[in-house]
């Protein structure tokens, strides 16, 4: 499997990972074990039959694969290229222990790209139930519940704020690493299912709640979109951007191309990203592909860095600095941005978590001049329709709290992804939504 | 596709401001004074905030001055022709009660915003007085409508072409110096909800502006509207877009406004060297 070289690839937003080869596939399945008590399984947040699907792979049986992917996983084609697998699936395989892990992540992508250009295996469904259920967000969360009810029977309708479907998958990961493509089949196969998508309605303003609560069932997953800033001095200058904003303005809004498109971004030459997630390694490519030189500013250690290892890897490839133990303290410039300042960062002694927690070290202020900041540190769950809905129970960091299978303090009201559990990942969400969307069920044969 | 949202009415009422009555019925259905939507006008577009300026049935009103690439744009359709995308109702309400004699104050292209408000009041008990005010007597407004909500109007313009010459915070200063006002709405250009929201002051009237940030989303996702207000970060498209006029910080309002001054002036010069798409892959209305 090859990625594209660096500095070709640092100038368009094609993808960098070329994916496997069939002789690649195939060779790399033959390496599994085939275990009795499979770790990857466990390993996995919903459950892929993972020696299974690798099996049929290494007999060159590639739609039998795709078909035992689909059992669990509606959206392979992402899933192989955006989870963590490294602490996931590969990172309990039991072959990592002494060799390498199998590499599950690209061969699930190798069977994902394959389905797609050879045709889509559809899902059975069962006969309709008459119930209908409202899913509010088309994310991962959303797209997975709505697919897991409609093959169950219901009536699904999903609303989404956005002009486009997916969430962060759709205006969030750029297409470097996602292509939109890939994102607009696997989401066009679940709306083949007979799932209605309502773009433009922003639910509680378009829909109000009292409308929303009169379906049968409603799964809410409006995701962890709210942006957090520093609060810093500086912060709202011109050139300081969310790393939402940002990336919503390229990836969604399709700024790269201005003026063929409308929506305007600014090119920076100098760019500080904030933050060490995959968020920020993102933000850091893309502005690294405008141009920019770039650098990331993280207050831990490279190897405190929650995003995947493969992006932090492919982003200094690409060139992009990163300066470590670094917490920017003021953001500076008069009419725009020209420089931020920063605090070298000692790691002193382990936190709850286990992490070493940094402090600042006195004298070791420095100034980087940027003419534009990204800030990337996180985001919170989205207040606007849960705070609309009377007596639904949110912690206070404003997730809405579930029963572990998805349900709210409200009857009918499930939720999951995001705004159930903060920012995580696209299996996690996925893998809440489909414990919702099974709880949903059972609530609605019921009655 | 499905022709969801079309141009029902487009009339141009002053010049380069535009008056487009726009189906939508899912924001018709449930806008409330205050609030704004987010349109595009297709597949290459930006979105843009408008304010909901009335609602009839399942439509919308829009008022709007042709001012860059997209106005412009928008101001070339017609009736029938559709837009890619309209959303909303988006913001909140405006925080409308019977507070005896209220204010409502409208600039330029802004005087847009103050029917559904001066409605609403209306119908909740209030005595209410309008003044509106534009460069001159060509530039003004929905007047005719706005006086037969209000129970009084004053109407300024700069250059003393009708009504008082001056501005409307003249008025407003003069009206407050003489009688009791509740509440005061000001909306229009950002420079002028400065000036005349320091006009309430001294009186200690509590004043809304309604702030028009660059938006993207609309829906708190991006921060890009975000505005300092009583020393706070806000995001205008979810917290606002109105706030307590004396708390907000207009120098920031107005240096975030010009983010993309150069942009916009390359997307005005080529909207005007080629008004149609054609080769790029573009589309073709009407
Ligand atoms: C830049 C970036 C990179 C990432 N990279 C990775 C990665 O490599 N691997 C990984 O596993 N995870 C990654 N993540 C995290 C992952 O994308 C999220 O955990 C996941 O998308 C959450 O899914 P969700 O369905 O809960 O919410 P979201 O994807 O956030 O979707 C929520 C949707 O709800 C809509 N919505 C919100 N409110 C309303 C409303 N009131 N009415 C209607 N619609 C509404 C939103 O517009 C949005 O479309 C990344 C996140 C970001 C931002
Ligand atoms: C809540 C809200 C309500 C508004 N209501 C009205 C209204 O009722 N009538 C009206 O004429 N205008 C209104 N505006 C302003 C209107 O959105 C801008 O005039 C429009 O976006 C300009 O686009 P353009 O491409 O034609 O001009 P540009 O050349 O892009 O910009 C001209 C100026 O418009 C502002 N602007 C640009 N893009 C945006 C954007 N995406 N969002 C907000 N402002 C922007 C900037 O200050 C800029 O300097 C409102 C703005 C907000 C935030
Ligand atoms: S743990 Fe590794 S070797 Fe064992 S079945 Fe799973 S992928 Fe194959
Ligand atoms: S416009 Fe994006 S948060 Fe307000």
């Amino acid at each position: 499997m090859a990625d594209r070289a660096a500095d070709v690839r640092v100038r368009d937003f094609k993808e960098v990972d070329l994916g496997m080869t069939v002789d690649e596939a195939i060779a790399e399945a033959e390496r599994c074990l085939q275990c009795k008590k499979p770790l990857c399984v466990a390993g996995c947040p919903v459950c892929i039959d993972i020696p299974g699907f690798i099996a049929e792979v290494a007999e060159g049986n590639f739609r039998k694969a795709a078909a035992i992917v689909k059992e669990q996983n509606m959206l392979p084609a992402i899933c192989g290229r955006v989870c963590p697998q490294e602490t996931q699936c590969e990172g309990v395989c039991i072959l990592g222990k002494k060799e390498t892990a199998i590499r599950i992540g690209a061969l699930e992508r190798f069977v994902a790209d394959w389905e797609q250009q050879n045709g889509l295996v559809s899902p059975e469904k069962a006969e309709p139930t008459g119930k209908r259920v409202a899913v509010v967000g088309s994310g991962p969360a959303g797209i997975t519940a709505a697919a897991e009810l409609a093959r169950a029977g219901h009536a699904v309708t999903i609303f989404e704020s956005l002009h486009e479907a997916g969430g962060v998958l759709t205006y969030g990961i750029p297409a470097f690493r996602l292509p939109k493509e890939i994102v607009k089949t696997e989401i066009d196969q679940v709306l083949e299912m007979g799932v209605g998508l309502k773009k433009n309605y922003l639910v509680g303003r378009s829909l109000s709640a009292a409308d929303l609560l009169k379906y049968d069932a409603v799964f809410l997953a409006t995701g962890a979109g709210l942006p957090s800033f520093m609060g810093i001095p500086g912060e709202n200058l011109p050139g300081v951007y969310s790393a939402n904003e940002f990336l919503t303005r390229v990836n969604l809004m399709h700024a790269d191309r201005f003026p063929v498109f409308d929506t305007p971004v600014k090119h920076g030459a100098r760019v500080a990203v904030v933050g060490g997630g995959n968020v920020a390694m993102d933000a850091a490519r893309v502005a690294r592909r405008l141009g920019a030189k770039v650098t990331l500013i993280y207050r831990r250690r490279e190897e405190d860095m929650p995003a995947r290892l493969a992006e932090v890897h492919h982003a200094k490839e690409e060139g992009i600095e990163f300066a470590t133990c670094t917490n920017p303290t003021r953001i500076i410039g008069d009419q725009f941005v020209t420089g931020i300042e920063c605090v070298k960062m000692t790691m002193c002694k382990l936190d709850a978590s286990g992490r070493p927690s940094p402090q600042e070290e006195k004298g070791s202020e420095f100034t980087l001049d940027v003419d534009m900041v990204i800030i990337a540190i996180g985001t919170s769950p989205n207040p606007l329709l849960v705070s609309l809905i009377p007596g639904l129970e949110r912690t206070r960091k404003g997730n809405v709290v579930v029963d572990e299978n998805g349900k709210t303090s409200i009857p009918h009201v499930y939720a999951g992804g995001d705004i159930a559990t903060g920012a995580a990942t696209v299996i996690e969400a996925m893998g809440t939504a489909k414990k919702a969307a099974a709880a949903i069920n059972r609530m609605l044969r019921e009655e | 596709m499905t022709r969801l949202y079309t141009v029902n009415t487009a009339s141009e009422i002053a010049e380069r401001i535009y008056e487009f009555w726009i189906r939508a019925p899912q924001v018709a259905r449930n806008a409330r004074a205050g609030q704004f939507l987010i349109l595009r006008i297709d597949e290459q577009g930006e979105r843009i905030p408008l304010t909901i300026s009335a609602v009839n049935g399942d439509a919308v009103r829009v008022v709007f001055m042709a001012v860059g690439k997209t106005t412009q744009h928008l101001a070339t359709l017609k009736a029938g022709d559709a837009l890619a995308d309209v959303v909303g109702p988006l913001g909140k309400p405006s925080e409308i009660e019977n507070f005896g004699t209220a204010c409502v104050v409208g600039g330029g292209a802004g005087i847009a915003c103050l029917p559904i408000i001066a409605r609403e009041l209306k119908e909740a008990g209030n005595h209410v007085i309008g003044i509106i005010g534009a460069r001159n007597a060509g530039l003004l407004i929905l007047e005719d409508e706005m006086r037969e909500i209000c129970d009084e109007l004053f109407i300024t313009t700069d250059d003393g072409s009708k009504g008082f010459h001056g501005y409307a915070a003249d008025v407003l200063k003069r009206e407050l110096d003489h009688r009791t006002i509740d509440r005061v709405w000001i909306i229009g250009p950002a420079i002028m909800m400065k000036v005349t929201s320091a006009a309430t002051v001294p009186y200690g009237v509590k004043t809304f502006v309604s702030l028009n940030p660059i938006m993207v989303d609309g829906t708190g996702m991006c921060g890009s509207c975000r505005v300092t207000v009583g020393g706070e970060t806000k995001f205008a498209c979810v917290d606002g877009p109105e706030f307590d006029a004396h708390q907000v910080d207009f120098v920031e309002l107005m240096q975030r406004q010009r983010i993309y001054t150069d942009q916009e002036k390359a997307a005005v010069e080529r909207f005007a060297e080629h008004t149609c798409r054609c080769g790029e892959g573009g589309h073709h209305h009407g």
